[in-house]
């Protein structure tokens, strides 16, 4: 049965839309959207009767009469016009997205000379037919997630990065998303990062608005590390309270293939972060974190699930988050430890404060181990804040709100601290700040450059400089 | 300085104070002693403020001001420090930094602007060499993964930093072998002064052979039962509290 309704019938306006826009393209690109088409059409959108949509409904933020624009937009913004590059310090190789389209297409990165690609997906689709006919739309498989298949179908744009073998990207490679439309947009992004044997890349992803507009981003990146290939991988999510974010990444790691992925997420309406990790090779490592503050009524929602499919590798897991006012939240953490995946050894945990009798978390880490020599450890912690570290704070001069400041800042800066980018580190523990003290709001520039790196911050709180 | 003047004070409706009365004048050290579970730590944490106790009845007052009317934050800031018993972990805020917050708010209390990094920096290393502490404090979380000795020896530097007038010290010496105590009791030596006061609460006398009282006070069922010079800790090491409890 069709769980959401909405006063728009977007489903039926994607049906024809997806009927009447066919890209030219080959027979292979063609039948792979008509099979995600035929997914979607049978599931739909994800409702609340689906085990894992239980606790994040999308219903409302579908209920907009959203466009969905699949061509570059013609006004001439750039996203150049709407927020500058300041940080001094956090020099990235930046690619920009305007509603879902790259804008700035045709810049090289100073090691392309060595190989290494970042250009836009539109281009790879063109350019690149080998390494997308051996990569794309094959790790994050759609099964029947309506909403993979639902990119898979539209999917016109995103970033491609392509790292040859035993090639480290010395710079710091950045995409910023935004949106920017006086109507509502509904936008899908589609990513994929490919890594050769022995490489390594640093690369963070912006989700940002500039302004308070209703969006809806259905976003799925792909990421494939091959044997011993290094991935340093963030997420940052500032968005304003009409926005919605789906945002599905797949992390396919071979051999001695190392990743660490965090999802910081400091705003936005709706998010939902679903990562798939599968450990396929042995040896291969992965750091899943993820740090959230949300209040009003905010909801965030982290999916995770790593796949142990062979032996000896490891995972660590941890999501710390701090839900205020009426926000809620939903963690749900799998484990799966096939048989073959002995010696694996899988940490999992969620930890989190409620700071009002109104905030929601419903959390569920979840093991399923077939292998019998095996670590595995998994918990979650629902709580307040101390109130004998409250006391011990006030005790020594802390006001009240400085000291519930102090605390729950501490409580997020185990998963800022290991942000191995010194400057994005920084930026981050700011960023932190400002949010615990009201003062960030969705600004009107991009997360990462925010123009106020000069404006002190009196909250007297510096881990690193001293 | 400090006068309390018949307190009475309970938790989820049992009376733990019952009417205590204390005088304290600058320069002078006070120990409160008395067997477990008679309201030395409850007093303790009355005075610095902890809400899960509820005064029925009584005054303190501090240099002139009614210290039962303030948040436990201005208490401090007025010159009040409790030395704790178990002292909390909280993982996450570096020493440096809960410090450096605490200064600052008190300065603020008192209409001061922010004391300026180098100058804090050099406050701090002062304070450690007076206290012997030589432990890289800095970037460490507040307790967290400490021994009980080296917590104690981190209340006392926080005491150091904060230069209060009156010192609260709640079973200070409980956990701790002799050469911690040593350590915990020169710094307090050393941060006596004519302006300043402290309040020694102990279970044992041992700690009075390092820090030598003034006054000391017994306290029994809520009640203190009896005062005088530091003989009264010897004379209680010998007979123990069966003759205080016999004769109250």
């Amino acid at each position: 049965m069709e769980g959401i309704t909405t006063n728009y019938n977007t489903k039926e306006t994607l049906i024809r839309l997806f009927g009447e826009n066919r890209p030219e393209e080959s027979p292979a690109m063609a039948n792979l959207r008509e099979q995600a088409m035929e997914v979607f059409v049978q599931n739909g959108f994800p409702h609340t009767k689906l085990e894992k949509w239980r606790n994040t409904d999308l219903s409302r933020s579908l209920n907009h009469a959203y466009t969905f624009p699949l061509e570059p937009a013609s006004d001439g913004t750039e996203p150049e016009d709407i927020f500058r590059c300041d940080v001094p310090g956090f020099n990235t190789f930046m690619v920009s997205l305007l509603n879902g389209r790259v804008t700035d297409a045709g810049k090289n990165l100073p090691q392309a000379a060595d190989g290494v690609i970042v250009c836009s997906m539109a281009e790879a689709f063109e350019k690149h037919t080998d390494l997308i006919e051996r990569h794309y739309a094959k790790y994050a498989g759609s099964g029947d997630n309506a909403m993979i298949a639902l990119n898979t179908a539209f999917a016109r744009d995103g970033v491609f990065i392509f790292v040859p073998d035993n090639v480290e990207v010395t710079e710091i490679v950045q995409t910023v998303n935004l949106i920017h439309s006086s109507e509502p947009v509904f936008v899908q992004p589609r990513n994929l990062v490919i890594m050769g044997r022995n490489s390594s890349l640093r690369l963070v992803m912006c989700d940002d608005s500039v302004d308070n507009n209703v969006g809806f981003i259905n976003s799925v990146s792909e990421f494939v590390l091959a044997e011993n290939a290094r991935l340093d991988h963030y997420k940052l999510q500032n968005k304003n309270d009409h926005s919605a974010l789906i945002n599905n990444s797949a992390f396919h790691l071979e051999a001695g293939a190392n990743l660490s992925t965090s999802a910081i997420s400091l705003n936005g309406g709706l998010i939902r972060n679903e990562t798939q990790v599968l450990l396929n090779g042995r040896g291969s490592h992965a750091d899943v974190l993820g740090a959230y503050l949300m209040d009003r009524h905010q909801h965030i929602d982290n999916q995770v699930f790593i796949d142990h499919a062979v032996s000896d590798c490891t995972s660590n897991e941890l999501f710390k988050g701090i839900l205020d006012d009426s926000a809620s939240g939903v963690f749900n953490g799998h484990i799966l430890v096939r048989k073959d995946a002995q010696r694996t050894n899988a940490y999992q945990n969620n930890k989190n404060i409620l700071i009002s009798d109104k905030a929601v978390i419903d959390t569920k880490p979840f093991l399923e181990i077939y292998a019998d020599d095996v670590k595995c450890s998994h918990g979650a912690t629902v709580g307040q804040l101390d109130a004998e570290a409250m006391f011990y704070l006030r005790s020594r001069g802390i006001s009240a709100s400085n000291a519930r400041m102090l605390l729950m800042y501490a409580f997020v800066a185990e998963i800022v601290n290991r942000i191995s980018i010194p400057e994005l580190r920084g930026r981050i523990d700011d960023l932190v700040k400002k949010r615990l003290r009201g003062e960030l709001s969705v600004c009107d520039q991009c997360v990462l450059h925010c123009n106020s790196r000069e404006q002190k911050i009196a909250f007297e709180i510096d881990m690193s400089k001293i | 300085m400090l006068s309390i003047k018949n307190l009475r004070a309970s938790i989820n409706g049992k009376e733990i104070l019952r009417g205590i009365n204390l005088e304290i004048r600058p320069g002078e050290v006070h120990a409160i002693m008395g067997p477990n579970g008679t309201g030395k730590s409850t007093l303790a944490s009355v005075i610095a403020g902890r809400d899960i106790f509820e005064v029925e009845e009584g005054e303190i007052i501090f240099r002139g001001k009614n210290l039962l009317e303030m948040p436990v934050e201005d208490r401090s800031s007025e010159g009040i420090f409790l030395s704790f018993q178990y002292p909390v972990e909280i993982p996450g805020v570096s020493i440096t930094n809960f410090m450096r917050t605490a200064v600052n708010e008190q300065r603020k209390y008192h209409g001061l602007d922010p004391m300026p990094a180098n100058e804090f920096l050099a406050k701090m290393e002062e304070k450690k060499r007076m206290l012997d502490i030589h432990a890289k404090l800095a970037n460490r979380s507040v307790n967290e993964g400490f021994s009980g000795g080296e917590k104690k020896k981190n209340e006392i530097f926080q005491m150091a930093m904060l230069e209060p007038a009156l010192a609260i010290l709640d079973e200070t010496d409980s956990g701790l072998d002799i050469d911690a105590l040593k350590v915990v009791a020169n710094g307090v030596n050393k941060l006596r002064r004519p302006d300043n006061a402290f309040l020694v609460i102990t279970h044992y006398q041992r700690l009075l052979d390092y820090i030598v009282p003034d006054i000391v006070h017994v306290l029994f069922d809520g009640r203190i039962v009896r005062s005088g010079g530091k003989e009264l800790a010897m004379e209680l090491e010998e007979k123990g509290y069966e003759w205080i409890k016999a004769e109250a």
